[in-house]
């Protein structure tokens, strides 16, 4: 099933309210400028998570901001992902799961109903653990998503899959191979190929769900180079397990812990003199 | 054993390191103040010699410390730790050097012929020393109040060394022939100062020990000399 990244969802996913919900979203960018909100991309409020009875988050109060590397840390189970998926509602393609409460994006509540799911998951990428590229060719990866939205022409698309990739840092490794199959580059070029399809639709927020806990610490510190290099024009929120990553490249970290926010700060505060002793026996090793 | 167990007793090892360490220094300084005061040139050389064994603890405390670092990246009061000790480090060697400083002096006093110190010098090496102790004390119970009367107390040396000169001055007008003698006191406050200077250090590490701020130059102390 492709439900990797936010261009795969639109062929399971079409559905909401077409334009009206597209409209409300596009133009929230510029009410968020005027009405002082603009330096947080994402906000969220009281934000509860249910897999059916049992309940995974709760009240999650949250702030992500524009053109910042958010780290989402905590033990396993916490609610870390869970959380992430929310933002993209990535969780509605399961049986029930609800969430409860409100995550701004721009100010626009992208729980309503009258939100457009197709231009929600446009504007959210996501990356997930494993790389998953599509089982198609390299430059059909980037294509197929930047076709659905942009229905560009020949020489459009070429120039965007050229550039998705480019910002990915993976053109000179696949600049040869455009037509060879996703599958046969390695697992650091697949995740950076994932990334360069979630970019390829000109999202503005990327959610990564532990995006390097499968690949090697080369190919690991690629990845990392990247979401470093990629702040400037997406707001990037990253769960992650490891610690040393969440200091190395996150400006802001959250730590989660058993469905609640306990520490939301500065990275360098967070990882110095965190506020909160769960956090501190957190991040020292002395639980989770 | 897990990776938290072996930072642990990692830390624990240069918790005990670092105690060694400044038991080494405390005791040059007393010895130091001693060699000048008693006029004892054998007991002065001693402390010169041993200089270098603080040197090398400090070498091999620092190496444990980026060692740590390394292998075990540690955050939060771990970090804070490893960073306080690293530079408490390095302040206890300086404190070594200075006691090896005086003792210079007390050897160089008992070759030009004693005179009488003409500032209160053993006030100001007092207090020196019980800056350094206690600046210690609290950074083994973690007391950043104890620090802070570390902190505080440099003043009161920093007083005595500024009068100093005026007094050295005095001597060497009424007696010029002593003046080489007198000049070389100026370096004996001066390192005695330098002393109450490092113990602050070590007092302002370890408020950002356990509080996580660092107060150097802030918090409205006034500035140090």
């Amino acid at each position: 099933m492709m439900t990797a990244t936010t261009s795969s969802l639109t062929l399971d996913l079409r559905g909401g309210l077409g334009n009206e919900g597209a409209r409300a979203l596009s133009v929230t960018g510029a009410k968020a400028a005027t009405d002082g909100l603009s330096e947080m991309k994402i906000r969220a409020r009281n934000l509860s998570f249910f897999y059916g009875d049992h309940q995974a988050l709760y009240d999650n109060d949250l702030d992500v901001r524009t053109g910042k590397v958010t780290a989402v840390i905590g033990p396993s189970g916490c609610g870390k992902s869970t959380h992430l998926r929310v933002y993209n509602r990535i969780f509605q393609l399961y049986r029930d799961q609800r969430a409860q409460g409100e995550v701004l994006l721009d100010g626009v509540n992208v729980l309503s109903p009258s939100v457009d799911l197709i231009e929600l998951r446009r504007r959210v990428g996501m990356i997930f653990q494993k790389p998953t590229p599509f089982p198609m060719s390299v430059f059909e990866n980037l294509a197929y998503g930047i076709r659905i939205h942009y229905k560009p022409s020949r020489s459009e698309l070429h120039d965007r899959v050229e550039a998705s990739l480019k910002s990915a840092a993976l053109w000179d490794e696949v600049m040869d191979k455009l037509h060879k199959p996703g599958t046969a580059l390695s697992g650091g070029q697949q995740q950076r190929l994932c990334i360069a399809r979630a970019i390829a639709v000109e999202p503005e927020v990327l959610l990564m769900d532990e995006p390097t806990s499968a690949i090697d610490p080369v190919a690991t510190a690629r990845i990392e180079e990247l979401v470093v290099s990629l702040k400037d024009k997406y707001t990037i929120v990253i769960v992650t397990h490891n610690l040393q990553q969440a200091a190395r490249i996150s400006d802001y970290t959250a730590f989660f812990y058993q469905g609640r926010i306990v520490e939301m700060g500065l990275t360098q505060q967070v990882f110095t003199k965190p506020k909160n002793q769960q956090t501190e026996d957190y991040i020292t090793g002395r639980f989770g | 054993m897990t990776a938290k167990y072996r930072l642990q007793r990692e830390v624990e090892k240069i918790k005990t390191e670092l105690l060694l360490l400044s038991g080494k220094v405390e005791r040059a300084i007393d010895q130091a103040i001693k060699a000048l005061e008693n006029r004892d040139r054998e007991l002065a050389r001693t402390i010169i010699e041993r200089d270098e064994e603080i040197d090398t603890a400090e070498v091999d405390l620092e190496e444990a410390c980026l060692k740590i670092l390394a292998l075990h990246q540690p955050v939060a009061s771990d970090l804070r730790f490893m960073v306080a000790v690293l530079k408490i480090n390095s302040d206890l060697e300086r404190i070594g050097d200075l006691a090896a400083s005086i003792a210079e002096r007390a050897i160089f006093q008992i070759d030009h012929g004693c005179i009488e110190i003409p500032f209160p010098y053993r006030e100001m090496a007092g207090k020196a020393q019980w800056m350094v102790r206690s600046a210690l004390d609290a950074f083994v119970t973690l007391s950043p109040s104890l620090a802070q009367k570390v902190r505080d107390a440099d003043d009161e040396v920093d007083a005595i060394h500024r009068e100093m000169y005026f007094k050295i001055l005095a001597k060497v007008k009424e007696n010029p022939d002593r003046a080489e003698a007198l000049i070389n006191l100026i370096g004996l406050s001066r390192a005695l100062e330098r002393m109450a200077d490092q113990a602050t250090n070590i007092a302002e590490d370890v408020i950002y020990l356990v509080e996580g701020e660092i107060v150097r130059h802030h918090h409205g102390q006034p500035p140090r000399s």
